[in-house]
Formats: C-alpha cells, sequence, structure tokens
C-alpha cells in the first residue's frame, strides 16, 4: 500500500492539489480531500466502461484491431481528408495538445477545443475589451466581496468556495464557514419551530410577473467580512449559500451590467426595475460593490450560453473596469474542463489562437462563427474528424453531429462515451493525472504537474505517445502521395 | 384550470449528479438517472398535471424529447425549465451559434406536456434514434 500526496485532480478548472490517493497493488482504493466528482473519478476510473482495445466499425460494428492497423487507419483518413476537424483537448494535457497543433498544422483542418461551447465568448469578450484578473491565491488571502455570476460552483466546482473564496481561511480576510454552519442552524429552527406549532404558511397564487423572487438586501451586505453575492436566473446551491441572491429575469443579464455600470458612474437611471430587480435594491447592491476592498466576480456559462454571449462578457469586464476606478476588482471565468485553459493556451502560443482556428490555407486563421467547430459542422463542411478528450455526442446540438457522424470520425478516449459509440476508429487512452503525468492549466491561468499515480492498463498509451504515432504514420502517407505524384507526372 | 401545454423558457446546465455521473462512466445508471430528467418550477407542474418523477415532453423547434419531471428543491423558477446537458438536453437545444461558435444552450423559448405514455429512451436508443448507429 503507498499513499500519495498533493495530487493534483484532473477534472475541474479548480485544479485542487491536495488530494490523498491510496494505492493497493496499482488500483486507487481510497481517495481523500476531494469532491464528489474526484471520488468518483479516481474510484470509477477502471470500470467496465473503459475501452480496452483499438476498435474499427466494421459492417456497422465497432470490433477489436491491432494498434498498428488502427493507427494507419486513423492517419489514412486524415491524411486524404480535404477538411477535417480535431476537436476537444481539454481533459488532456499540455504535452498532447502540442502535438495536436502539430498534427492539424499537417493535415490543414480545423483545430478546435471545448472553449468554442465553454468560455469561447468569454475568450472573444477578453479580445475585446482585455481582463484586469488575478491569481486565486490573491482571491482567497484578500478578497473581501464574492460575487458568482451565472455559475454554480457547489455543482461544477465542488471546492471553489472551500479552496479560493468564502469558505477558505485567507491571510487577510477569515472563513464565513462558520457563519453559514449558523445561519443554517437558525433556518432549521425556524422551520422547526412553525411545525411545531402546526403554522402552514399561507398559500399564494404566484403570477409569472412575481415569479422573479427578490427580497430586500440583508444589512450584512453592508458590515465587514467577505460577503458572498449570487446573481442567476434560479436559485442553485451555491445561491443558497449566499449572503444575498440576485435572480435576474432569463437573458437580461447585458441590461443589468449595463445598468449597474451606470449606477457605479453615479449616473441616474428613470426606472423602477431592471431585468427583473427593483433599482431601491440594486442600488444597495452597487453600494456594496463599491464600498468594498477587493471584490472578485466569477461568472460561467449563464453569461456565455444565454442572449449577448460574448458581449455579456464584454460587460461583466467593463462593469469591473470601471470599479476599478472606485476600488479593486477583479474578474475570472469558471472554467470547465481541468485543461481547457492550457488548451487555449498552448494553441495561443503555438498559433497565435486560443480556439477555433483553421489551419485549410496553410496558416492559421481565426475567425469565430467561421472557423469554429461547431459552425463547420452546422453548414456540414467537413469531411472527417478527430475527437480527442472530450465527447462532443453528450455536449453538442443533435444536428452538429449528426454532420459529424458522416464522414470517418476517430475518437480517442479512455471511456466508452457516446462519441466513440458513433466512433469508427476508436482508440483507448490513459488517464491524464492519473495513469499520465504531465502539465495543466488551473482556471486562473496557473500551471500546475499532474502526477500518475498507477500504470495505465496493459497496452493502452498516453494520448501524446499515440498522437506521435497517428502524425507519424500522417507524414509517412502524405510523403508516398508526393512520391506518386512525381513519380506519376 | 389545467393546459395542455406550458410555454417555457429552457435553460440546460451542470448538475452535481451529472458531474459524478459522466464520471463514472456515461453509460452508467447513474448518467442517466442525472440527464434524463428536468427541474420544473412546482406550480408549473400543477398547472400542466404532472407530479413530481412523472413524465413529461418536452418540445422545441429542434426537437422533442421524453424526460422525468423533477421539482426544483429551491426556491420559485416559474417560466423556466432546467435540464441538465447531456443527450436528452442536446436533442432539442437550439442551433442558433449567432455567429460566434455557441450554440443558445439557455434561454430559448419551449413547450412542456405530460407523457405518461411515452418512453424515457435510454442512451443507446437515443443514439440509435438520432444518428442511426
Amino acid at each position: 500500500m503507498s499513499v500519495i500526496n498533493a495530487v493534483t485532480c484532473p477534472i475541474c478548472g479548480c485544479l485542487c492539489d491536495d488530494i490523498e490517493i491510496t494505492v493497493v497493488e496499482n488500483e486507487v482504493v481510497k481517495v481523500k480531500n476531494g469532491c464528489a466528482v474526484c471520488e468518483a473519478k479516481y474510484l470509477g476510473y477502471k470500470s467496465e466502461h473503459r475501452i480496452s482495445h483499438p476498435l474499427i466499425r466494421k459492417n456497422d460494428k465497432l470490433v477489436p484491431v491491432s494498434m498498428d492497423e488502427a493507427v494507419h487507419k486513423a492517419a489514412e483518413i486524415l491524411a486524404n481528408a480535404n477538411y477535417p476537424i480535431l476537436y476537444g483537448w481539454s481533459s488532456t494535457n499540455c504535452e498532447a495538445q502540442r502535438i495536436g497543433v502539430e498534427l492539424a498544422e499537417e493535415v490543414g483542418g480545423v483545430l478546435d477545443n471545448t472553449a468554442v461551447v465553454c468560455h469561447g465568448p468569454s475568450l472573444m469578450g477578453t479580445q475585446e475589451a482585455g481582463i484586469p484578473t488575478s491569481t486565486l491565491g490573491q482571491i482567497r488571502h484578500r478578497a473581501d466581496l464574492i460575487i458568482y455570476w451565472g455559475c454554480d460552483p457547489w455543482s461544477a466546482h465542488p471546492r471553489h468556495l472551500e479552496r479560493y473564496t468564502s469558505f477558505t481561511e485567507g491571510r487577510f480576510e477569515d472563513s464565513e464557514w462558520k457563519s453559514y454552519i449558523n445561519k443554517v442552524k437558525a433556518a432549521a429552527g425556524r422551520k422547526k419551530l412553525l411545525s411545531a406549532q402546526r403554522v402552514s404558511p399561507k398559500k399564494q397564487e404566484i403570477s409569472v410577473a412575481e415569479s422573479v423572487v427578490f427580497n430586500k438586501p440583508p444589512e450584512t451586505l453592508q458590515k465587514e467580512g467577505r460577503k458572498l453575492v449570487v446573481i442567476d436566473v434560479r436559485k442553485s446551491m451555491t445561491a443558497e449559500m449566499a449572503d444575498y441572491f440576485i435572480q435576474v429575469e432569463p437573458n437580461k443579464d447585458y441590461e443589468l451590467m449595463q445598468a449597474m455600470r451606470a449606477m457605479v458612474k453615479d449616473q441616474d437611471l428613470d426606472v423602477d426595475q431592471v431585468a427583473g430587480v427593483p433599482m431601491e435594491y440594486l442600488k444597495e447592491v452597487v453600494d456594496t460593490l463599491i464600498n468594498c476592498k477587493f471584490g472578485v466576480v466569477f461568472f460561467g456559462m449563464g453569461l456565455t450560453q444565454s442572449a449577448g454571449k460574448f458581449r455579456n462578457i464584454e460587460v461583466a469586464i467593463s462593469l469591473v473596469r470601471d470599479l476599478n476606478l472606485r476600488t479593486k476588482f477583479v474578474i475570472m471565468p469558471m472554467r470547465g474542463h481541468f485543461n481547457v485553459s492550457g488548451a487555449n493556451i498552448v494553441f495561443a502560443w503555438q498559433s497565435g489562437y486560443a480556439f477555433g482556428i483553421d489551419f485549410s490555407l496553410g496558416y492559421p486563421r481565426y475567425n469565430p462563427g467561421e472557423t469554429t467547430s461547431m459552425d463547420v459542422l452546422l453548414r456540414g463542411e467537413s469531411d472527417a474528424a478527430l475527437v480527442i478528450a472530450s465527447d462532443p455526442a453528450a455536449t453538442f446540438p443533435k444536428r452538429a453531429i449528426q454532420n459529424l457522424v458522416k464522414h470517418p470520425l476517430i475518437v480517442i478516449d479512455p471511456h466508452m462515451n457516446p462519441t466513440a459509440m458513433l466512433g469508427d476508429v476508436v482508440f483507448p487512452s490513459a488517464f491524464v493525472g492519473i495513469e499520465v503525468e504531465g502539465t495543466a492549466y488551473r482556471m486562473d491561468n496557473v500551471p500546475l504537474p499532474l502526477k500518475k499515480v498507477v500504470d495505465p492498463p496493459k497496452g493502452v498509451i498516453s494520448d501524446e505517445e499515440l498522437l506521435k504515432k497517428i502524425l507519424e504514420e500522417v507524414r509517412i502517407i502524405k510523403a508516398q502521395e508526393t512520391k506518386n505524384k512525381t513519380e506519376g507526372a | 384550470m389545467m393546459q395542455q401545454k406550458l410555454h417555457v423558457t429552457l435553460l440546460t446546465g451542470r448538475t452535481i449528479e451529472q458531474g459524478v455521473g459522466k464520471e463514472y462512466g456515461k453509460s452508467s445508471p447513474e448518467y442517466f438517472e442525472a440527464c434524463s430528467m428536468v427541474y420544473m418550477d412546482a406550480e408549473d407542474m400543477k398547472k400542466i398535471g404532472v407530479k413530481n418523477g412523472a413524465k413529461v415532453l418536452v418540445t422545441t423547434p429542434n426537437g422533442s424529447v421524453v424526460l422525468k419531471a423533477v421539482k426544483h428543491p429551491r426556491g420559485s423558477m416559474s417560466g423556466l425549465i432546467y435540464i441538465p446537458y447531456g443527450l436528452w438536453a442536446n436533442s432539442i437545444v437550439s442551433n442558433a451559434t449567432t455567429s460566434i461558435g455557441m450554440p443558445s444552450f439557455k434561454g430559448t423559448p419551449a413547450e412542456v406536456e405530460a407523457a405518461p405514455d411515452q418512453p424515457i429512451l435510454s442512451m443507446r436508443e437515443l443514439l440509435k434514434k438520432e444518428f442511426g448507429r
């Protein structure tokens, strides 16, 4: 038995690096410090859903083949394609991503990562407005106002509050954990009292206009200490923990932020409410924003996937920029996959662009809407695809996938996920961060090392090694084709 | 009065159960349970005569899917429905990328109606139906 300390968890953009893994006979038996998702990954990685052999579709069935045969088939598909898509990259290490850029350049297709359906709009918003940001360490030690806008870390980044924001003991700011527990106890007490008195709350008809529940901001919002504000269209788990929850009408975040910008600049707005939020309450919230010492806005899919998309991000950044004229404020996207930030960084470092890169003209081009994989798929322009370390069949609208499966599809993944089930050539790969080491970038763009805690199953190699093999084979096929052409001429 | 159909705004997003299910493996029963459901407002459910755990048909211009209706546990979300990310949500979400690569996964119109006699498709059945594989 061996206990491995300070393991970096390869799941979400938090990259918690304090996980303790107990290994017995090359198998993970215990996970300490991790969240529910972390445990599920470390204890479930060897499940029956694992792919054990390379597979090729023959007579509409995936049949096991040798590694060489699968590599040759995949290389043939890519070398002969006019406009292949190379998509995914966010759940693998930077080392594999680098080979991916090389492969994309060689085959001349579209190289894209999962940011396209995640924080692609945030990258575009950043390109429009710049980004005043910091590392999570700064936030942990200094932030006294934490805003989660359109994101639910309790569900998507379960340890974010505990490690980086409200419930962490910072050098200059205390954890709010105890006061939260007291609040929960008080609420439970009130509920008990009510049921003891057998007082049932009066039933009221809720009209659509009243549906946006809005309570007066609590007095604690203006007090010292760490404060948590959540802005969302529904009361999420994180919203329940917040000192103050603002329920915004769907698709109206842009309006709300523009109104807040005006108020930060002391401009009067002649309206009663904005996006379902009464003006008098909004004023109190804006006062809290201005009066904090170090504020931070974390934002998620609530902004990037609803109306406005990248314009929402641009205006959120502008709001933070305006707030910096009054106090200190930073903003950060809540990155999903553990190394989607790494994919953006590696792609930008190698090609100049973070996502949606088109190599078909022999040089990198980036034009969201044209060169983004989603649009290429919806227009039905691609003629082959390689999907690695992601699962578009479970994340893309069905029409995009209907077009994806019309052409040869190569899938590289440890698990038999829906995309692999639809694939024509399927490769097993080793779990990065469990069976393979490497580098990953946290959501604040800090690179962290991933550890190898167990050996991969026999015959299963890493994404990096596999991509190198495919790249080498593509080069051999292309060289042969060039030779045949010159001889023919 | 009971309505036949309810016009709502569709949201898709993450839940912790979906996160755990995807790590167990997408063929796992955990993933199926976590993704083949829809959170609805309790009042909205009454309007179309749907009880907690009953089946509903959600329809958008892009398709329709049968899901298990679950009462949203916190606060009001009248006029909204929330489906966890996954194959079931993807069979009805909007394709509109507004020319920036990102489909409108949140905030698009949908209709909900009771569907007591229709089955919730498994992942394999859904793949077969939508993609023929």
